[in-house]
Order: structure tokens, then sequence, then C-alpha cells
């Protein structure tokens, strides 16, 4: 053990906050954002070292031991992670984060030396736990189904509103009962362990595949929040105000996925979207006429064109094309076509998961255009191609008030002279809803995997000349 | 600040602010050097073991993303 005075560790928590304040200021911008996530990474660098040097003077072997085994699987994870499966590994990265905030603030009754009696240690104790436990069982069974163990449709129990209501109350009841008895505080605390636990699969479990983009970022506000529950036990001021920056962050991403839904956060858990709609639309089965194309006719369409915009949704991560959409973009630059991106905040599976995968097939992020910055584009356009991308260009959100998905805001596709949409079949998006886009005049269909489709446009771009 | 950052490094955002959560490392720690029985140290072995994978595999995973950002060459 160091001699670090108290006035010390504190100074050097401060600058651990203020860097991770800068770090994360510095992710507002591509140019700045990877030094920024270095700076924070080297804040909690000093954090670390200045905390082992002043509290260990016994069982450093096995903080030694912990940090090995935990900095050994981190690097593994990262090194081999595919960029499709990010939301997945985020998702079990805040189950750890939870669940560690959640032991930290259990060990103050478990194993604490002098029996802590101060309601308000208390509470924060119950509430890191339980906010931790929520969130590993949820961030695990969020992962199955983004990993595809778990049905990612709506896994919905008759009475599940009910049964969550009871549990909810009983955690309630643990928690003040864990507040006024100050003995057999640790059998509250395993009772409220187990309800925390059960109530984490329980709310996540009805929610489905399209609506993970909420709970990954949810789930991670939580992660922060147990870990400032955590701070206010061990009355640190770094894991308060880190924990309180990460709950923040994490609650305003939520918000900016909830919008471009347009739905509310208490609709999203509350869950069954999904199984609800498509029960509503399987009557409306739809024989109006489409126009297909086959990939020559859609390479010619695009070799004469002036301006391109691909809009890409998950289809397109699922047939692993982003690398072949990059090719054709490619060539079609060499034709002095100009080539943007429309990226709608909820096409694949995280908050900007898109823009990750594009990133890594080299697509430059100054093409990547967010929906505010596109839709007045649309009218503008030459050709939109749509690559596996559904509900978020249905023209009915913005004029069928009786649609489902009225109000979503929506990539304005419609508006682009001539539109191509490649895809499997004419099956119906998330939402369960046909999209009107598939029978406009100015529509034309490519049937088939996007990878072959795009492919095969390839292929005839070249040879015309 | 958070409403600052463009959707494109929405997912670096989440991770990196997720590293930072790990934070409670240092809690860990905190605990860990406090603790004389057996199960309090395996206990706390555990809480460091996750934390340490929180904060180095998502510092790692951000840089990996946000090295592949690049601008176009004009």
């Amino acid at each position: 053990m160091i001699d670090i005075s108290t006035n010390i560790e504190n100074l050097i928590y401060l600058i651990a906050a203020s860097i991770f304040i800068i770090g994360l200021k510095k992710l507002s911008s591509p140019k700045t954002a990877r030094n920024g996530n270095r700076l924070s990474a080297l804040g909690m660098l000093v954090a670390i070292i200045a905390t082992t040097l002043k509290y260990t003077d016994i069982n450093i072997e096995w903080i030694i031991t912990g940090l090995v085994i935990g900095g050994t699987i981190g690097s593994i994870l990262a090194k081999y992670v595919k960029m499709t499966a990010m939301p997945q590994l985020v998702a079990l990265f805040n189950a750890f984060g939870g669940a560690a905030s959640g032991l930290v603030a259990m060990y103050e009754i478990l194993y604490s030396k002098e029996t802590n009696t101060e309601i308000f240690i208390l509470a924060s104790v119950a509430f890191a736990t339980i906010v931790g436990a929520i969130t590993l069982t949820g961030s695990f069974i969020a992962f199955g189904k983004l990993q595809g163990i778990i049905t990612t449709k709506p896994f919905l129990i008759p009475i599940r509103n009910v049964i969550n209501s009871i549990i909810a109350i009983g955690i309630l009841t643990v928690a003040v009962m864990l507040c006024i008895t100050a003995t057999d505080a640790s059998y509250y605390l395993y009772a409220l362990v187990a309800l925390s636990l059960l109530f984490g699969i329980l709310i996540v479990m009805p929610i489905g595949g399209a609506d993970m983009p909420v709970v990954v970022a949810l789930l991670n506000s939580y992660s922060g929040i147990a870990g400032a529950g955590a701070g206010f036990v061990l009355g640190n001021p770094l894991l308060i105000i880190a924990g309180s920056l990460v709950g923040a962050s994490g609650l305003i991403l939520t918000r900016i996925m909830t919008k471009a839904m347009n739905r509310s956060l208490g609709n999203v858990m509350l869950g069954g979207f999904g199984a609800q709609s498509t029960t509503s639309s399987s009557n409306n089965s739809d024989d109006r006429p489409v126009k297909s194309l086959s990939s020559e006719d859609a390479a010619m369409i695009l070799a004469y064109a002036g301006s391109v915009i691909f809009v890409p949704g998950y289809g397109l991560a699922v047939a692993q094309a982003q690398h072949q959409i990059n090719e054709l973009a490619s060539l079609l630059k060499d034709r002095d076509i100009s080539v943007k991106y429309a990226i709608h905040p909820v096409a694949g599976r995280m908050p900007g998961h898109m823009n990750v995968l594009l990133a890594e097939a080299n697509v430059p992020y100054d093409e990547l255009k967010d929906l505010d910055q596109i839709n007045s584009e649309f009218d503008r356009t030459d050709v939109a191609i749509v690559v596996g991308a559904n509900d978020v260009t249905n023209p009915s959100a913005r004029s069928d008030k009786n649609s489902p998905i009225y109000g979503m805001p929506i990539l304005n596709v419609d508006k682009a002279k001539t539109v191509i949409v490649l895809k499997r079949s004419m099956a119906s998006g998330f939402s369960g809803v046909q999209n009107d886009l598939f029978f406009l005049e100015k529509t034309n269909m490519l049937f088939g995997d996007a990878k072959d489709s795009i492919e095969g446009m390839i292929k005839e771009l070249r040879e015309i000349d | 600040m958070i409403t600052k950052v463009p959707p494109t490094l929405h997912t670096p955002l989440m991770s990196g602010s997720n590293a930072i959560s790990g934070i409670v490392l240092i809690g860990a720690i905190i605990i860990a050097s406090n603790i004389h029985n057996t199960l309090g140290t395996i206990f706390s072995v555990v809480a460091i073991s996750l934390a340490t994978i929180n904060v180095v595999g998502g510092f790692l995973i951000t840089d990996k993303m946000l090295a592949m950002f690049k601008k176009s060459k004009k």
C-alpha cells in the first residue's frame, strides 16, 4: 500500500472524470472520435492504477488474477468479433458491467466488516443490486435474441403484465424490508437478487427482434445507473459521475431510437408489437401487380443515371452484401454518378449499426446521410436502390392514418424518379404491413439474394461502356 | 453533449460509454482489498474479472470500429 491521502485520491478521481467528459465530447466527430476513446481509456488506466496503489495491502495477487482473467477474455472478444455481431457483444458487455456493479454493492451487506445500518447506504445497495441484476439477465436475453439462440419473435405469456406487476411489487417490498431491517439483511438481499434476475428475463422476453436497438440502448443506460448506485454505496465520486454519464447517454440514445420508430418507451417495453399487428394485416393480403426486373435491366438504369441513393436495411447485413454495395458504388462513381447512402436511425440491430457495417466495407462516412440530411434530396435523385429495408420506406407512414406505422419518420424513397427494390420475396416487414412503395409505377422489384443481385449488377455494369 | 453525436457514431458512442461504465472496476478493487475470507475473495475476483472484461473489451472494440471510419478521398 502506498500512502495516498484521500485528498489526492479524490483529485485523481476528479481528473479521471474530466477526462471521461472530454473523451465523450470528442466522440461527436469522426475525426476526433478515436482520440477521444483513447483518452477515456487513459483516464480509466490512471484511476485503476491510483486505486490499486492506495488500497492493496492485502489480496494483491487476487486482484491481479482478476485483472488478467478479465483483460484476456475482453481482448479476445474484441479481437474476434464480427461487425455484424456488434450488438450482441455490447449486450454481453452490458451484462458483465451490470453484474459487477451489483456484486460490488452486495459486498457491503455480505462481507463488510462493520454492519451498516445507515438507511441511505442500504437503499443504495438495494438499488444497485436491483438494476445490476436486471441488466445482467435482461442483457443475456437480448444477447440470445440477437444471436438467434432465443426466438426473436415476441414471446408472450398470457397474463404477463399481471405477473410482472406482482414481481415488481415484490422487489419493492423486499427492498424496503432490507432497508429497515438491520439484521438478517443478507436474506433479503438474496431474495432481491433472485426476483430482479427473474424480472430482467421477463421484461426482455416479450420484446421483438426489430425493437432490439431500443433494448440495447436502454440496458446500456442501466449498466451506467447500476455503476452510479455502487458509487453511492462506496461513497466513491468517480463511480457516481462516470455511472451517471453513461446512464444519461444511454437514455438519450433510447429516446432517439423510440422517436425514430414513433413509439413510446412504454409501448416498446410492454412488447408484442410484431405479434399483434401480424394478425391484423393477415387479412389484407395483396394481389396488386408489381413490376419486376433483372440485374441486367437494373444495371442499365444505373448506368444512365446522374445520381443514385442507396437505402440499406438490416437485410443488407443479413446477406453480407456491404462489400458488394461499396464495389457497385465505386463503379458508379467512376462513371461520374453521384452516390449517397440514406441511413434510417433504426436500420440495423443497434443505434448506428448500419454505419459501422458500411464503414467496415470502406464506405466513406461523409457519404452516409441520416434522415434529415437526405429526405429533401430524393426528389432530385434519379435512382433510389432499397436493399433489405422495408417499413422505413413505406409511404403510408406519411399518408395512411389507419396504418400501424402511421407517423413513423420514413425515408422518402418514393420521391425519387426511379426506385429499385432488392428483396427476397413480397413478404411484409417487421410491422406486418405491406409496403405501398412496391406497387408504384416507378418501382421495380429485383427479387433474390441481395448479394447475388448486386454482384449481377456489378458484372453487367463492367460490360456496359 | 450526447445529443450532438451524429447517428454515424452511435454504435461507437454506446460501446465507448459502455467501457466507461466498467469504472465500477475500481469499486471492485477497493472491496477486494478489504476481504479476509475465501468466499469473499472469490466474490471480489469475479467482480474484478467481469468489470475488466467490460473495460478492456469495450475500449478495444470501440477503437477497432473507429479505425474503420474514413473520409472519402477527393
